[in-house]
């Protein structure tokens, strides 16, 4: 299939290369140069760099203005946009704001509830979701069109992506779930961070039966874990997260300081695992503040160097 | 009160036209005052429904009931024996109402007969204005008695916009500005100095954007 858009990880895809994304969260304050930094130590390493839309409802410096920071030093961004914080007029106005800038890929999400964050006294929007906002960026770029029916004079250029979690309840729509994106027109998912490997595979093995796989890009989503705290806290408190015990008890059986080393080898054991299942296409490494390590899994996981494209 | 108001006959004819045997459903609450989904309307609506199915050749069987309300469980529950004969309950209550059948009867379908469109005022007969919406956090003591929460357009809190002209909103000529009643009667009350008190960045997390609300009474509790 030939590429739709000028987007980097569409190339990646579309020529048969396992992609590689990572993740940026962007500072809070006006100061860019730690996401800079962060741009910077994994460029390499990756295809392209999800930026973060004020993750958990902490304010942060925008994700639009963050991807444009990258943009600049020539990595290939994708924009992530909640629907919590901006209606449609706001929505779209963005998303032309972030093709002016060439930035051609965006990941479409509801967001988390501001009361998980800083502002939990304020309001929320949504007045897309994120089914709706997939269908929007879509006709945004295919019909060249405004929601409002007036043509764009210059359509967003953009690869349009989706979230996927294959561990949410209830387990039976997980699926027809992913299907309903597909069909809004997602073109490529990168997932909830895998631990179960086996409840991943099962879903994967309801997607292959639909022929979704054959549909959409589905990019793994992979974070180590730093420590068995954080493995446990992961388990018992984040919803829609599923730690097997195994995990929590292995990185709990080394020493403290070892469990850093035996998360990371656990991730990439996990990616190595996962590279063989039939409709995988790629890996999302999302290390949480750990940028640092993104290129160590990536060449172990045997994911380096980056193709060419 | 909670104000309805029917919806287009088409639009309940589809949501209908797959089911043999219909209950419609009248709550003798908000919606009889309001006049969408009292006994007279579920009479006048099911009268209209027979005519058109009976003139498409369609079998129906389409009976009437309507409860004291639908939003306590007491009254629902008179349904329980019944519900077995219907292969679909059409609801004239508002939207809790339909929900708390449905809640209640899982394997019977409830549609709903009416668009629950406000909290408001029987302004004059046959004319329905809104007046809250339930933000939680009323805000009432300090805008002369008057809800710019509900009655604004923009939701200001320290108005008036711009888009205020004559006492009108600029969405809607025969739109009163809220602000502009509220300044009117802050001046009745001799209170205009109150204007210029800035009204603060509200806590909306007790309205619908903290998520479904919850109101428990512990003292009244049984």
């Amino acid at each position: 299939m030939s590429n739709k858009t000028s987007s980097k990880l569409e190339k990646v895809l579309r020529s048969g290369h396992l992609a590689v994304t990572s993740e940026c969260g962007p500072p809070r304050g006006s100061d860019p140069e730690a996401v800079k930094k962060k741009g910077e130590m994994i460029k390499e390493y990756v295809d392209s760099v999800n930026i973060t839309d004020n993750q958990t409802s902490m304010t942060r410096l925008s994700s639009l203005a963050a991807c444009i920071h990258l943009k600049l030093a020539g990595l290939d961004p994708v924009l992530q946009m909640v629907t919590r914080d901006r209606n449609r007029i706001a929505l779209q106005s963005d998303i032309l704001g972030a093709a002016s800038f060439d930035i051609n890929n965006i990941l479409c999400l509801s967001g988390d509830h501001q009361s998980f964050g800083d502002c939990a006294q304020g309001q929320n929007v949504h007045d897309l979701d994120s089914m709706q906002l997939i269908q929007t960026v879509r006709h945004m770029r295919d019909e060249g069109k405004f929601l409002g029916g007036d043509d764009i004079n210059g359509p967003p250029d953009m690869f349009v992506g989706a979230a996927a979690n294959p561990f949410a309840d209830p387990f039976e729509i997980r699926v027809p779930r992913l299907a309903k994106k597909v069909a809004c027109g997602a073109e490529f998912i990168q997932t909830q961070c895998i631990y179960n490997l086996d409840r991943f595979e099962e879903w994967m093995k309801g997607v292959r039966e639909r022929g979704l796989h054959e549909k959409v890009f589905i990019l793994a989503g992979m974070t180590p874990m730093k420590s068995a705290g954080m493995a446990k806290f992961m388990k018992n408190r984040v919803p829609g997260m599923d730690v097997p015990d195994e995990i929590v008890k292995r990185l709990s059986g080394v020493e403290k300081k070892q469990q850093a080393q035996e998360g990371i080898d656990i991730c990439v054991e996990s990616m190595q695992r996962l590279k063989e299942i039939e409709g995988v296409a790629g890996f999302h490494v999302m290390a949480i503040e750990w940028e640092e390590k993104v290129p160590e899994i990536v060449e172990r996981s045997g994911l380096y160097p980056r193709p060419d494209v | 009160m909670i104000i309805a108001e029917k919806k287009p006959i088409e639009e309940i004819i589809q949501e209908v036209k797959e089911y043999g045997r219909i209950l419609i459903l009248g709550c003798n609450e908000c919606v009889t005052v309001c006049e969408a989904g009292g006994k007279k309307e579920v009479q006048v609506l099911a009268s209209a429904l027979r005519m058109y199915f009976l003139k498409e050749g369609m079998e129906k069987t389409i009976d009437e009931r309507t409860l004291e309300r639908q939003c306590d469980h007491e009254y629902l529950e008179e349904l329980r024996e019944d519900i077995d004969r219907y292969d679909a309950v059409l609801s004239l209550a508002c939207g809790v109402g339909v929900q708390f059948a449905a809640e209640k009867y899982m394997e019977t379908p409830l549609l709903p007969g009416v668009n629950t469109t406000c909290l408001g005022a029987n302004e004059q007969r046959g004319v329905w204005t809104e007046r809250c919406q339930a933000c939680g956090s009323c805000v009432l003591a300090s805008t002369a008695g008057i809800c710019p929460v509900s009655r604004c357009a923009k939701r200001v809190l320290n108005g008036p916009c711009g888009g205020s002209s004559d006492g009108k909103c600029e969405i809607n000529k025969e739109l009163d500005c809220a602000w502009q009643l509220i300044i009117d009667r802050l001046k009745a009350l001799g209170r205009l100095e109150e204007y210029e008190s800035v009204a603060p960045i509200k806590d909306w997390s007790t309205d619908r954007a903290g998520g479904p609300r919850k109101t428990v009474r512990e003292d009244v509790q049984i």
